[in-house]
């Protein structure tokens, strides 16, 4: 009885340990006063504030509208490099499959700087573009990762199958492939969605020209002095970004428990090692 | 004579380097049942594709109806297959598969009503239209299959070993409803089995091929009682193949000794392959036998019992309905017309 109290205990030390400073930032964001040390009672004041916030409201249309559409790019880019990797030859597959997974593991300092020294090498002035393709350039390999497995789960020959029934190859592609890998897509999307609404470390490099994001915006703040407008911001990407996991890992495993003992797309968490 | 609707000229196939297909020429008539026999690797399948236009030929040429259609895309030749795997589109139900080619031919909506109704009659699945493939048995997708390819009422049907997943009772079932639907649609079939009993019962054409090679094209009894060579007679049934020498016509040696045979025009002293059928030989006591053995092993067959008789160096399988007993002494004998002769193989050493 006492080692399964301890069992308790120990688990409730983890937890304790990994969320109670987002709980302190939670609780914290709503509270009166702005100190962040003494609660004097609730409020909203902070979050009206950031909403009035001019430089916090253009940076999270920076934000919305980066991952838009980086994450848009990124998932067509992705699914047709899938379909490619899908109809390789043995060995190139895996070769492209390895290097798919490099940049997946790639710290994001890396690659946050070497995209800064590409676009300095190109000459490219440093703003929204060169933020966007950065964040285009390491979305990719996530929606591949996630739409892979959907091409290998397709019953074989049937795209032959549509071509043998009259239709072109691009109507087979739309009619009948992309209805079968659409949650794939959709899981990729949401992915990629997700990595560029969280990701400070490589827009911090790569951006410029007064353009910010949220988190670039959050770490400019927070320079300046700690202040509970900034932890109302980060409540609500905390938030954001766990609705969003909470939905991918929801349609993962509805399809795993769809596919059986078929193979789970092996995703490493996004947004690990981020921010 | 029929007119012709498929044939293959001088077709060559290689992949990476492999020759597949070799110097392949056959010709399918209206109403044909042609069988693509042959072991695995044999190149049975490529050929199927080539037709279907899933694979473009090396070299050689595909006439359709005597029109060259070599490099016609699958989408506009007047031809539909079955699947190995079936290839049913999961996320349609029965209906959606099988109207999935009369919509691409903008057919009206009642009119794709009636002929999928006609379909699902002819597979014996109506009632199924609402149902999701993958809820359905392995022999009723295979029959959604079947219905999907031939609602667009195809010239010529391909089927690459469809009956391939089902268990034996549903295919032997399947065969039967196969030659049905052939006959009463008249459409021709290319079917490619390694199944050579499924080839015996259901064509009226069979190649046999090895190798990428046609080793022999003719009738089912044809090729079951004259095969050219030891590979088909082989590969067409168990069989006891012998080296053997014509001395003259019909008079050949084997086994030590002389016999008098049914086939002639081997020249003189000329070294032969025989076959004779474990079914056409009898088991009699060893005083009457043209030849004496020891039965090493009995096996149950249901129908038959099937022996190995041990003659010499040689052994003999015989199928019999007579069981002998293990260790005993038999006598061996058939008939002049028994005896097949076929000219000696050169092989090649890897053979």
């Amino acid at each position: 009885m006492v080692s399964k109290q301890l069992q308790r205990f120990y688990v409730f030390l983890v937890l304790l340990f990994l969320y109670a400073p987002i709980v302190v930032l939670i609780v914290f964001s709503f509270n009166a006063s702005k100190s962040t040390a003494n609660w004097s009672g609730f409020s909203l004041q902070w979050y009206v504030e950031l909403f009035q916030d001019r430089q916090i409201m253009k940076a999270l249309y920076y934000t919305l509208t980066v991952a838009v559409i980086a994450s848009a790019a990124a998932t067509v880019i992705g699914t047709f490099a899938a379909y490619g990797i899908t109809n390789m030859q043995a060995l190139p597959k895996r070769a492209l499959q390895a290097l798919n997974n490099i940049p997946i593991l790639n710290p994001d300092i890396v690659t946050g700087v070497a995209l800064l020294a590409m676009f300095t090498f190109i000459n490219m002035p440093l703003g929204f573009v060169t933020m966007l393709l950065a964040h285009i350039t390491f979305a990719i390999p996530f929606v591949i990762l996630s739409v892979l497995p959907k091409f290998k789960q397709l019953p074989q020959d049937i795209l032959e199958a549509a071509m043998d029934l009259g239709a072109t190859p691009g109507y087979a592609f739309f009619k009948v492939i992309l209805p079968e890998i659409m949650p794939g897509i959709v899981t990729g999307f949401l992915i990629a969605f997700t990595l560029s609404v969280d990701d400070f470390v490589i827009s911090f490099f790569t951006t410029g020209g007064g353009v910010t994001n949220l988190s670039i915006e959050i770490y400019a703040m927070a320079r300046r002095g700690i202040k509970p407008i900034i932890n109302a911001l980060s409540t609500l990407m905390f938030i954001t970004v766990l609705v969003m996991m909470l939905i991918i890992s929801l349609r993962m495993d509805k399809d795993a428990a769809r596919k059986g003992e078929e193979e789970t797309p092996l995703l490493p968490a996004p947004g690990a090692g981020s921010g | 004579m029929k007119r012709k609707v498929i044939e293959g000229r001088n077709l060559f196939k290689e992949i990476s380097g492999q020759r597949v297909v070799d110097n392949f020429n056959f010709c399918v008539r209206s109403e044909d049942f042609l069988t693509i026999l042959g072991p695995s690797g044999s190149g049975k399948t490529t050929v199927l594709r080539m037709i279907g236009g899933f694979e473009m030929p090396t070299a050689g040429d595909i006439l359709f109806e005597d029109k060259v259609i070599t490099s016609v895309p699958p989408y506009e030749r007047p031809i539909n297959t079955v699947f190995q795997k079936y290839a049913l589109f999961p996320h349609m139900d029965v209906y959606e598969n099988i109207a999935f080619g009369l919509r691409l031919k903008k057919m009206e909506e009642q009119e794709i009503r009636k002929r999928v109704g006609r379909m699902l009659e002819l597979v014996t699945l109506r009632g199924f239209e609402k149902r999701a493939v993958d809820s359905l048995s392995g022999g009723q997708q295979q029959r959604v299959a079947i219905a999907r390819a031939l609602v667009n009422e195809p010239k010529v049907l391909l089927l690459d070993e469809p009956l391939g997943a089902l268990d034996l009772k549903l295919r032997k079932e399947m065969q039967v409803e196969l030659k049905y639907m052939q006959q009463e649609l008249g459409i021709t079939f290319i079917y490619v089995t390694h199944d050579q009993e499924e080839a015996l019962t259901m064509s009226n054409q069979v190649i046999v091929m090895n190798k990428g090679r046609i080793e022999q094209f003719g009738t089912p009894v044809n090729i079951y009682n004259e095969p050219v060579n030891a590979f088909v007679a082989d590969f067409i049934g168990e069989s006891n193949i012998l080296d053997g020498i014509m001395y003259r016509d019909y008079e050949v040696g084997f086994a030590g000794q002389r016999f008098r045979c049914v086939d002639a025009g081997f020249g003189v002293d000329q070294p032969v392959e025989v076959v004779i059928r474990p079914e056409d030989i009898k088991l009699v006591s060893p005083e009457e036998g043209m030849l004496r053995g020891i039965v090493d092993s009995i096996v149950f067959k249901g129908v038959h019992y099937e022996m190995v008789v041990l003659e010499g160096q040689r052994s003999w399988l015989i199928q019999s309905t007579i069981k002998a007993l293990e260790d005993t002494e038999v006598g061996m004998r058939f008939n002049p017309d028994d005896i097949h002769i076929m000219k000696k193989q050169e092989r090649p050493a890897d053979a």
